[in-house]
């Protein structure tokens, strides 16, 4: 994708999904990642949590709450996004309009995948994940305000929880560039380095 | 030339050698390193938004030399005489190769006697090489490690990149030393290994880091073996996995299709030997256990960290104490259907995998064979095998393997991904039981509403034998 629109802070309230390990297949089976585009997921995201085997909406998975759509945050369990490589699961979650996910910890690929895509993977302490839990549980419409600038995560009891975002995504996400243009400057670099180390393998052999 | 001289002076990880080798331009404080990309795997699924991008943008692919498609992930496993017969899914296969001949890319696609699941083909040609830096689409890439390089998945965004560059911007990972000590006992194999390390650390435990394996049991086992423990090492958590190389990977290596040959040869074994930790470098984390204490191991729950060994009873979420994993063993007991001190021995099943990027290759075949010989598969069980390439599939052909499992009542099928991922219709029917030889026992990973106890092939062929979940130990 190229660029992007800069991004800096994000103010919603909060879809809550309190369950640990919440892996890409469950962000978006399998079975959708026959397509060729990357548009159009929003309607695959968490579908089989989503819908009922007779297709129609489960009425006690939170996507399908009247107030949920149109809210920007997900608030999930500790190791979110593990499992499969998929770009699918940040294309389906921003598809669907998420911004920024808070968990604990995320999934290594999850994280990489999501930064390229300006979906911010919020890091918190697990007492903080805890705290933002306890909160909603409170006051489910409570809206909750991500800096990217600054950095930090405000809460409604108007407590700061900074997190920190890989500095390079970072300034990517905040000026909505993308990381191939600075990978292409470096063909001076490269052009040095392949001349020093010719290809280990010809896969045109 | 400069770079490895100012190394050299303090102890290296062999992850710590590979970087440095492969550093295009080292990064600063406020951006990653840029690493280059020795080999690209490149298959249907994760790719077509890929290419888009580069023609989106005018860009050419680098190196098509260093880069190699093929299709298996949404292909059928069925007569492939036949159009595939899913729209969408021959959309997306022609769509890859569409794009390999538009940007010059060699493919090994249907009909090729070279097809397979990535992570079969590029060690089975020789493509896959110690020291080398090997990525895919797919966080199973992991498998190269095996081989001593340092082998991760990536997103399609990524894909784009290696594709437009052939290299990528990376944070140099920490490492973690997996020692594993000892001798296995008959019965217990490499997957048992690898699940074991997964019940200990947990699904989250390697982020963050690369695993490097090691120890006596490590290093007793052949290549395949290796394979499968590295395969599953992003079920920790870790987007690589390691094995130092050794004889065992210098002789799997040799002779095969696009090894170096004579003095290429010699050279490139000597480079090879370098490619250990040295003394006194350090793990950011360690962990060891042994070999000689293993059961076989399987999962009772919707991630590959809840396993055990098979004799054990399926624990209790009201004895856990963090609230969060009580309310996680809850829904996977509840997704699973079983209960807490059950015994799963003996638990009914209605399918057998026997295949995936995990447990496909010609010495998992053999294994299972060996097992399955003079047996039949119980009444009402559906066992599947599914080889992990067009090559694999020959050989156990070959060697009369394919018709140890046609007789005992299994299918023999085309090599793909299968029911591994469940994308190309070879799936579970919800409620279903599966023992499965693959890597992800995900909440419908193998189909919607189907349960997965993942396992190693002696243990799938014990359960399709019963037909129900059995200890292998009992049919030596």
């Amino acid at each position: 994708m190229s660029a992007r629109e800069p991004f800096s802070s994000v103010t919603s309230a909060a879809v809550p999904l309190p369950r640990n390990d919440i892996d890409t297949d469950q962000v978006i089976p399998a079975r959708f990642l026959k397509t060729v585009n990357r548009e159009g997921l929003a309607d695959q995201l968490f579908f089989d949590w989503r819908y009922l085997p007779d297709g129609s909406p489960n009425p006690d998975f939170v996507l399908n709450r009247p107030e949920m759509p149109g809210r920007r945050i997900l608030v999930a369990g500790d190791n979110f996004g593990c499992g499969s490589s998929r770009e699918h699961a940040p294309w389906a979650l921003t598809a669907w309009g998420i911004r920024a996910v808070i968990s604990s910890s995320f999934a290594d690929i999850f994280t990489s995948n999501a930064l390229k895509n300006g979906l911010l993977p919020v890091a918190v302490p697990p007492e903080e994940l805890g705290r933002i839990g306890s909160i909603l549980e409170a006051e489910p419409a409570a809206e909750l305000t991500i800096d990217l600038e600054a950095s930090d995560l405000r809460l409604p009891d108007g407590s700061i929880i900074p997190f920190t975002i890989d500095s390079f995504a970072r300034r990517m996400i905040l000026e909505g560039t993308d990381e191939l243009g600075y990978l292409i400057g470096h063909e001076s670099q490269l052009e040095a380095y392949e001349a020093a180390h010719p290809p280990r393998v010809s896969t045109l052999a | 030339m400069n770079e490895t001289t100012a190394h050299s002076a303090r102890p290296r990880t062999i992850v710590d050698k590979i970087w440095d080798e492969h550093l295009v331009a080292p990064g600063t404080e406020g951006a990653p390193d840029v690493l280059a990309i020795d080999l690209h795997l490149v298959h249907e699924v994760t790719s077509p938004q890929a290419f888009d991008g580069l023609r989106a943008r005018g860009l050419s692919v680098r190196r098509p030399g260093q880069t190699l498609a093929t299709v298996d992930h949404s292909i059928p496993t069925t007569d492939r005489s036949l159009p595939i017969a899913d729209e969408i899914a021959a959309t997306q296969v022609s769509r890859l190769e569409q794009n390999c001949a538009e940007f010059g890319i060699p493919l090994h696609g249907i009909g090729s006697p070279h097809q397979g699941i990535v992570h079969v083909i590029g060690p089975e040609l020789g493509l896959t090489q110690p020291g080398m830096t090997i990525v895919c689409g797919d966080s199973h890439t992991a498998t190269h490690g095996a081989f001593g390089a340092l082998a991760f998945g990536i997103g399609t965004t990524e894909v784009e990149h290696v594709l437009a560059t052939q290299t990528l911007l990376q944070r140099r990972p920490r490492t973690f030393e997996v020692r594993v000590e000892g001798a296995l006992h008959p019965g217990v194999t490499a997957k048992d290994i690898i699940l074991s390390l997964l019940s200990r650390i947990g699904v989250g435990g390697g982020t963050g880091h690369v695993f490097e394996y090691g120890g006596s049991a490590i290093r007793g086992l052949g290549m395949e073996g290796r394979m499968t423990i590295c395969n599953m090492s992003i079920e920790g958590g870790a987007r690589a996995g390691l094995v130092a190389p050794d004889e065992v990977t210098f002789e799997y290596v040799a002779g095969r299709p696009h090894a170096p040959i004579g003095a290429g040869w010699d050279a490139a074994v000597d480079r090879w030997r370098n490619l250990i930790t040295d003394e006194g470098a350090e793990h950011d984390r360690s962990i060891s256990f042994d070999a000689g204490d293993l059961t076989p191991m399987v999962t009772y729950g919707t991630n590959p960290g809840m396993g055990f060994a098979i004799t054990d009873r399926i624990p209790d979420p009201e004895a856990l104490t963090d609230a969060n994993q009580r309310d996680s063993l809850r829904a996977a007991l509840a997704y699973m259907a079983l209960y807490p001190g059950e015994r799963i021995l003996g638990k009914p099943i209605d399918v057998v995998f026997i295949g995936s990027c995990t447990n496909s290759r010609i010495s998992d075949l053999r294994e299972a064979a060996r097992m399955l010989r003079g047996r039949q598969v119980a009444s009402g069980v559906r066992v599947m095998v599914v080889p992990g390439s067009t090559e694999v599939k020959r050989q156990a052909e070959e060697e009369g393997l394919a018709s140890v499992f046609r007789e005992a009542g299994a299918e023999w099928r085309e090599a793909g991904c299968s029911m591994c991922i469940a994308m190309n219709g070879d799936q579970l029917s919800p409620g279903q039981y599966a023992v499965s030889t693959s890597n992800r026992n995900f909440e419908g990973r193998q189909g919607k509403g189907g349960r997965t106890f993942l396992a190693s092939p002696l243990t799938a062929v014990a359960s399709a034998v019963t037909g129900r979940l059995s200890d292998p130990r009992a049919l030596l």
